[in-house]
């Protein structure tokens, strides 16, 4: 964490000094930093679970800190999240890699993990990302996302989405087993009234595979609704 | 209203009437806050915060002597000016004099021929005036020229010029937004598409099935699809946030140029735009180009033009009927537009006609071989032979670093010149549309030195990221491009993104080639079509350090270079 911080905060701190010297036209690659939600829904299912996902970057062109989170919280309380820190450098016109640390919770455990992923927009359009992940137990997870925006019309906007989480070993306390263990399919429809703000329904198919499916049998379709946002 | 100067799309007739060689032009009653016009040999110019209201809201210029666009400075070829700039804003500010041949620390582009100028400064710029024509002149301060830094140049001639007028109007077309640029520079890092409206739907693509099947279709959109490159990204800031103005009037307002019937007028059309393209009509009017930036070229007579950014064309137009013309300006995407009336009486108001539907780029857009991709997207009258002695001209080159990377996205594969091409969006659009191949200096350049060496500049950039730069090096990264005093050089641009980029020399013409080297056409900022290539011939007469870059603001800071004369 701190050797991460040593490498990044020079790159920032002599990108800011760069963008000083140019004043015959604006500032060619300022300091930025966004907040976007995807997905901040409530789910139709027995539990009413709320669920998030959105990420959080500070940084430049071709260098950026990025935080990832989502999870899904009940009346009871936290159900899960994947939380993750990364340093992302771009690498291709579309291509960004991304090395850091994630951070697994759920109700009764926590677990961290070292991180490497690769971020981009893949030929026709296909948001993806996928991550590799180490903890000290030896498991080795794989996360894979892709999305794609439909545009209906200008401002209403379908979104199909797929993500699938592989493990190597099982583990007990998150409740995962080894293999192919979760897939989760969405559907959401939302209306940009700006780019900003957009409110959406959908629908979800999630299920749980192998021994995942002994911890946590999951095998449901949900409605949901939702907002996304970002500033 | 309070005794501050309100600049004010209302301002009822804010006519620029300046004098018309030989014959005087009468100063048209002029309300204040308008543009003013300034003539003579001195100056006194003040940049300051002004209030406007563009928008119904009220919003802080940056203005020239409380006016956007600030005065029209009338000078005469021939004469010393002297010009005193004062800067009353918070920030360090400039004046660049666009397309003025004058020595470099005269320039004013900060950083290149001078620091620019303090808070509570003034600076005083004095040159000899040594031509004649329509300019320009702009902040190259930050984004100051976006928040209503511009202004128009006419210089008087010496000598009558070839062509015959009874009245003179100057029209700088602008964009306004009430949004911060940095605000508009920070969305379109984060989403490029942001302020695109006009983006590729669903049903877009059923059109096409349903037009030519689904294979056919689904294979046409492969190139687009595997290269991640829009057909519908025309323009990057639109009409969501911009307000169109023509010499500081929204198309509610109007700005008026008023005629008696059988009279010839000319207009002086600027492009001062931060970031817009516009394609002007005068609907039941020809109009016949005199002069492209400012130089006169052979006449032709013509229904519609675009005038990139920074570009000016000055055209005569001989109203036969005692009603109100629509001067229409709309802008490339066809977001929105600039309207006025060129009207018999400023109580008449001509109504703005129907804007045209955007045009999607085409695979030559992207720089692809038309024949290879067997595309039948463009249906226009190629002659690709009239190219062949350009593609055919031979010089040495100079090689130049380049660099691939996350920066910049494609190559054109197959750039091609594109001078009769009227570009995306004028495409057969049954009006005769002005090319770069019409235009023709009107005196010989037969005597001109042939150029004796070439460099090719690649405009270069990733979409995606919103990132530009020249040969896939952005300023910041690049070593300045030597110039050696008394050479002729040949400059080549191939552009390799989709955007069109209004490249801008400082200090020097660039001559360009359009077909007939007898008559080079003279110009200060080229319109490079995206994926094509396009070559001018630079005399290289003014020392020192000048700036060379494209005119787009928001590309400005990535696609720059420093030019330095030795």
């Amino acid at each position: 964490m701190k050797t991460l911080l040593k490498r990044t905060l020079p790159v920032l701190a002599a990108g800011m000094v760069l963008t000083q010297q140019l004043w015959s036209a604006g500032a060619d690659d300022p300091l930025r930093a966004t907040l976007i939600m995807d997905k901040f829904e409530v789910l139709d299912n027995s539990e009413k679970s709320r669920e998030w996902e959105g990420s959080f970057y500070v940084g430049y062109d071709l260098d950026k800190l990025y935080v990832y989170s989502q999870g899904a919280a009940t009346s009871e309380g936290l159900e899960w999240s994947q939380n993750e820190f990364v340093y992302s450098h771009a690498i291709a016109p579309f291509w960004d890699i991304q090395a850091g640390i994630a951070y697994d919770k759920n109700a009764d455990a926590s677990k961290t993990w070292a991180e490497l992923a690769i971020a981009g927009l893949a030929p026709y359009f296909f948001e993806t990302r996928a991550a590799l992940l180490l903890n000290s137990d030896g498991n080795v997870g794989l996360r894979l996302e892709a999305e794609y925006e439909a545009l209906l019309t200008q401002k209403l906007i379908l979104t199909p989405s797929l993500e699938a989480d592989f493990y190597t070993k099982e583990d007990p306390e998150l409740g995962i087993g080894s293999g192919l263990s979760d897939l989760e399919a969405g559907l959401r429809l939302r209306y940009e009234f700006v780019r900003e703000f957009a409110p959406y329904i959908g629908v979800t198919w999630e299920k749980t595979f192998g021994t995942t499916r002994d911890y946590n049998p999951v095998d449901e379709t949900s409605f949901l609704v939702g907002v996304r946002f970002w500033f | 209203m309070k005794r501050r100067t309100f600049v004010k799309g209302a301002a009822a007739v804010s006519l620029a009437a300046v004098a018309a060689s030989g014959r005087e032009a009468k100063a048209l009653p002029r309300q204040a806050s308008s543009a003013s016009v300034l003539e003579g040999r001195e100056f006194f110019l003040h940049i300051d915060y002004a209030p406007v209201n563009f928008t119904g809201k009220e919003a802080v210029a940056t203005a020239i002597n409380g006016q956007v666009p600030g005065p029209t400075l009338v000078w005469q070829e021939g004469e010393t000016v002297t010009i005193h700039v004062t800067n009353h804003l918070k920030k360090s500010s400039s004046i660049h004099w666009h397309g003025i041949i004058l020595p470099a620390p005269m320039d004013g582009v900060p950083g290149i021929s001078y620091d620019g100028i303090a808070p509570g400064e003034t600076f005083t710029y004095q040159f000899k005036v040594r031509q004649h024509g329509t300019f320009w002149y702009h902040s190259h301060s930050g984004y100051q020229e976006q928040t209503g830094m511009y202004g128009a140049i006419v210089i008087k001639p010496k000598r009558k010029e070839p062509f015959a007028y009874d009245r003179d109007y100057t029209i700088v077309l602008s964009d306004w937004s009430d949004e911060k640029p940095t605000s508009i520079y920070r969305k379109l890092k984060l989403s490029s598409d942001y302020y695109n409206y006009n983006r590729r739907t669903v049903g877009d693509f059923f059109s096409e099935v349903g037009k030519k099947g689904f294979t056919k279709a689904f294979s046409d959109r492969k190139m687009w699809n595997t290269m991640r490159m829009s057909d519908r990204d025309l323009s990057d800031v639109t009409g969501y946030t911009y307000t169109y103005l023509m010499h500081g009037n929204t198309p509610a307002t109007q700005f008026k140029a008023l005629f008696k019937r059988g009279q010839k007028i000319r207009l002086r059309f600027i492009n001062g735009a931060a970031m817009s393209i516009f394609d002007v009509r005068i609907p039941g009017l020809k109009m016949t180009v005199v002069a492209a930036d400012g130089n006169h070229v052979k006449p032709v007579t013509v229904d519609e033009f675009r005038i990139g950014v920074a570009e000016t064309y000055d055209v005569i137009v001989e109203p036969k009927s005692q009603r109100a013309y629509a001067i229409f300006a709309q802008s490339i995407e066809r977001s929105g537009y600039a309207l006025g009336s060129l009207t018999p009486s400023a109580d008449k108001l001509a109504k703005a006609p129907k804007m045209d539907k955007p045009q999607p780029l085409t695979m030559s857009d992207m720089g692809m071989d038309m024949a290879k991709a067997g595309s039948k997207g463009m249906k226009m009258p190629m002659k690709p032979y009239r190219w062949k002695a350009m593609e055919a001209q031979k010089y040495p080159v100079t090689p130049l670093p380049m660099a691939t990377g996350p920066q910049s996205t494609m190559k054109a594969m197959s750039p091609k010149y594109r001078l009769e091409d009227p570009g995306v969006g004028l495409r057969n659009n049954g009006r005769r549309v002005l090319t770069y191949a019409d235009l023709k200096n009107r005196y010989t350049t037969r005597h001109a030195k042939k150029p004796d060496r070439e460099i090719v500049l690649h405009l270069t950039g990733n979409m995606e990221r919103y990132m530009w730069s020249i040969n896939g090096i952005k300023y910041a990264d690049a070593e300045p491009l030597l110039f050696h005093y008394g050479e002729r050089l040949r400059i080549t641009f191939i552009n390799d993104t989709m955007m069109n980029h209004p490249m801008h020399l400082h200090g020097m013409w660039s001559d360009l080639e359009t077909g007939d080297d007898s008559h080079l056409v003279r110009k200060h900022t080229v319109l490079v079509q995206p994926g094509s290539k396009i070559s001018y011939r630079v005399t290289v007469d003014a020392k020192g350090a000048w700036a060379y870059h494209c005119h787009l603001l928001y590309h400005m800071a990535g696609m720059f270079r420093k030019v330095v004369v030795v």
